[in-house]
């Protein structure tokens, strides 16, 4: 009843092209974003920003570029979390060392150096494919995280390889509480999702999704495989990078290249394919369940097992809190193999019907 | 009129007198714990915390808190991972606005990650044998406190053990650092260097990727060089490793000396016969012949209100060392009542201070039963750490066995690189250091 689209008439070309065609996902979309903007500043504790929300919103941005690559490109990568630590270590090191570099600019350097090394780490994709591919990314994950480690310049000569961020300074304004911090994460996620949303339904991003499918007919229908592939390598290792550099300059303050570790590459492979491989919106639902979930069951376990009476010890806790949400992973993906966004998709269509399903 | 509002007036009066005394009943000094019992390095959190942990409750028992003020706590689980152990610290941050002790983490990315937030929040961090090192220097760190000793001062130290036992000199000898390729184990890499120059032995550093369950290359480099001792800073798996990898190589065990976090029990016992001889520094000493120990197995086990799910563990490295951290943060709670108020729980500002304030001698130490379990702290605003000693300790197959008393680094040559570095990391982040002189 409510989202029937009915009645909507595209007269224009660009009426019909627009990224969201039905109205009320238009205004859902608006909706969504003056409550992020407005509504959660005025709302949400300094617990929710920094502890919630600006990893959320981080998290997605890294899932969105892993499901530009593996989602719309078809090709499987196991060195996101390297990306990112790429991103972070670029983005200090911009700041760093050229003089007066405004923030702003030295995320997109860092996104940019991010690409570069995702493309150089991407080459063995026109090679080998699938799985044997992920074992080559896997390299690009301990090569990089080693390279780091390695190389004292990368952090300034820190004894312990351990970076502290520099201040946020946007305009000669310093950004200090977490409310700030969250409004420029957010600004970025939404600038960059939306570049990706366009992009998917771009010429490059029917080419990704033509070589997804079946290269060698890709390759027939003149679509060149290695810019193509190369391309979806850079584009998700930009957004990765800049991730990265929001993870370090805005969430934690400090990061070392162990923290970029395997664990955190796969943590981000699980958003997508929780979320939805191939969907923009997929990788925001799968990094909310994968971010937010052990978060609601830490604190929601005490309560139950209080309300039962049960003797559970912290430890206990994280053991059942670890294993629910595995039972919980698996259930998903019985129930829905193609993630919560499609979850999402059958739920709309199933709006479109309502009250009067046939 | 009176009349009319006499019921009023009684009806406050009394609701008053009921806060007053919930006020009373209510003061209680909140620890919020950031822990780990699960994960990679799950036992040793457990054995530390329930240390920690244990400590409390027996002073909640044995003498009814301190000065009244009960120790409470509240955990939440990191599984040693920075973001969630930032996540743990903002959950728990609203409920230390009030009263708060000390944070320890374990975990030197955690307290990397907290060092920033904790000082603007005005809630004290303790990192006890980890963490940001120049932290000592409390002009630029106010709220960061690494107690104790810290990992440049224990490289000094150890090589202060070598030195002694080669008739006071090291020159000429070659000291290889096999070292774990992480912050930890590079931290003390710069002390290594500074010793080297000043008593003239070469250091060859071997890093070990992580985690270092395979050592092959590293101990025939080892072999190769001939070292005359290794100095050994490992991390979970590798330690055994590195044991079991000296063994096989012929590497005498007594000529290797390690971190203190390769001194548990949990690090020598799974490489057996190998572990034998083997040396470690450590700051606090294993063992129940400290009499708060076996206090507190009586006295907190014997409520039924133990910590620990496996009570062989009483005992070990890590648990005393979990009762040596609650040691100092309950001396710093009753220095900062002396100071604020006693029967008054501390807020973090206050706690702040009296980290700072600290004066821990061998006299107090034995009063509260913690003879020789850690070595005597004084700390200022200019010295966080308060110490810089430790104890080599040796490995006798069953137990660790103490080979040397309280041994301290040199502070002359350590400190002056941590106030470099802390100089560095103000000038970044746009700190202007307090000034020691003026703080009181």
């Amino acid at each position: 009843m409510l989202y029937r689209e009915a009645g909507q008439f595209k007269t224009t070309y660009a009426a019909d092209q627009q990224v969201f065609p039905i109205r009320q996902d238009r205004i859902g979309v608006i909706a969504l974003l003056v409550v992020a903007f407005v509504g959660v500043p005025l709302f949400a504790s300094e617990y929710w920003f920094s502890a919630i929300l600006i990893p959320f919103l981080i998290f997605a941005l890294a899932a969105l570029g892993l499901n530009v690559l593996t989602g719309y490109a078809g090709q499987l990568s196991l060195g996101s979390a390297a990306f990112m630590a790429v991103g972070a270590y670029a983005a200090y090191n911009f700041q760093l060392r050229v003089e007066g570099i405004p923030i702003l600019v030295s995320f997109i350097c860092a996104g940019l150096t991010a690409a570069g090394v995702g493309i150089l780490f991407g080459l063995p994709s026109l090679r080998i494919k699938g799985f044997y591919l992920a074992v080559a990314t896997l390299a690009a994950q301990f090569f990089i995280v080693w390279c780091l480690t390695k190389f004292p310049w990368l952090s300034n000569n820190s004894s312990s390889g351990v970076i502290s961020t520099q201040r946020l300074i946007i305009f000669g304004y310093e950004l200090t509480t977490p409310v700030e911090k969250y409004l420029l994460v957010l600004s970025i996620v939404v600038v960059l999702a939306m570049a990706a949303k366009n992009l998917v339904r771009s010429a490059t991003g029917r080419a990704w999704m033509a070589v997804r499918d079946m290269d060698v007919a890709a390759s027939v229908i003149g679509i060149k495989l290695m810019p193509t592939k190369l391309l979806a390598f850079a584009v998700s290792s930009f957004y990765c990078g800049v991730a990265g550099a929001l993870y370090a300059f805005c969430y934690l303050g400090s990061v070392e290249p162990d923290g970029f570790s395997l664990d955190m590459s796969f943590k981000i492979l699980f958003m997508i394919i929780i979320g939805g491989v191939g969907s923009i919106m997929g990788s925001f639902l799968g990094a909310a369940f994968i971010l937010l979930l052990p978060i609601f069951l830490d604190v929601a376990l005490p309560f139950v097992a209080e309300l039962f009476g049960l003797p559970f010890s912290s430890a206990t806790v994280s053991h059942i809190q670890i294993t629910v949400f595995g039972a919980l992973i698996m259930f998903f993906l019985i129930v829905e193999p193609h993630g919560l966004a499609r979850l999402w998709q059958i739920a709309k269509e199933k709006l479109r019907l309502w009250p009067f399903p046939h | 009129m009176i009349k009319k509002f006499k019921p009023a007036i009684a009806a406050a009066a009394v609701s008053l007198a009921m806060l007053s005394q919930m006020a009373v009943a209510a003061e209680e000094q909140f620890f919020p714990m950031i822990d780990y019992r699960v994960g990679p390095y799950g036992s040793n959190g457990q054995s530390f915390y329930g240390g920690f942990i244990d400590y409390l409750n027996y002073v909640n028992i044995k003498e009814k808190g301190v000065n009244g003020v009960q120790m409470t706590y509240e955990e939440c689980e990191t599984e040693y991972n920075t973001s969630k152990g930032v996540e743990c610290y903002e959950r728990l941050k609203s409920k230390a606005a009030k009263s708060a002790g000390p944070i320890h983490t374990m975990s030197t990315g955690i307290s990397y990650a907290l060092i920033d937030k904790s000082a603007q929040d005005k809630l004290p961090l303790a990192m006890m044998g980890y963490g940001r090192t120049d932290a000592v220097d409390g002009s630029v760190f106010p709220y960061a406190f690494p107690l104790v000793t810290t990992y440049q001062m224990q490289a000094s130290a150890i090589i202060k053990f070598l030195k002694d036992k080669n008739g006071g000199s090291l020159a000429g000898k070659k000291i290889v650092y096999l070292y774990h390729d992480s912050a930890y184990g590079k931290e003390a890499i710069i002390a290594m260097n500074a010793e080297a120059g000043l008593n003239k032995f070469t250091v060859v550093q071997i890093p070990v990727a992580h985690p270092g369950n395979e050592q092959g290359a590293q101990w025939l480099k080892i072999r190769q060089e001939r070292p005359d001792y290794v100095v050994f800073w490992g991390w979970g798996v590798m330690n055994q490793t590195a044991l079991k990898a000296a063994q096989k190589v012929g590497f005498p065990r007594d000529k290797m000396i390690g971190s203190w976090w390769t001194g548990s029990e949990e690090d020598v016992i799974p490489a057996g016969e190998a572990a034998k001889g083997y040396m470690a520094a450590t700051w606090n000493v294993a063992g129940k012949q400290v009499p708060v120990i076996t206090d507190i197995e009586k006295v907190v086990y014997g409520a039924g209100k133990g910590n620990m799910e496996d009570k062989s563990k009483i005992g070990t490295i890590l648990y005393n060392r979990g009762v040596s951290a609650a040691v100092l943060s309950v001396e710093a709670i009753r220095k900062g009542q002396e100071k604020f108020g006693k029967g008054k729980a501390l807020n973090g500002e206050q706690t702040r201070w009296a980290l700072e304030n600290l004066n821990i001698t061998d006299a107090r130490l034995k009063a509260i039963g913690a003879t020789d379990l850690l070595p005597e702290i004084k700390t200022s605003c200019a010295n966080h750490e308060g110490s810089g000693k430790v104890k080599i300790q040796q490995w006798d197959g069953a137990k660790w066995v103490p080979v040397s008393g309280w041994i301290e680094g040199n502070k002359s040559l350590i400190h002056p690189l941590f106030q470099a570095s802390a100089k560095q990391y103000a000038a970044e982040k746009g700190i202007t250091p307090r000034d020691c002189s003026k703080e009181k």
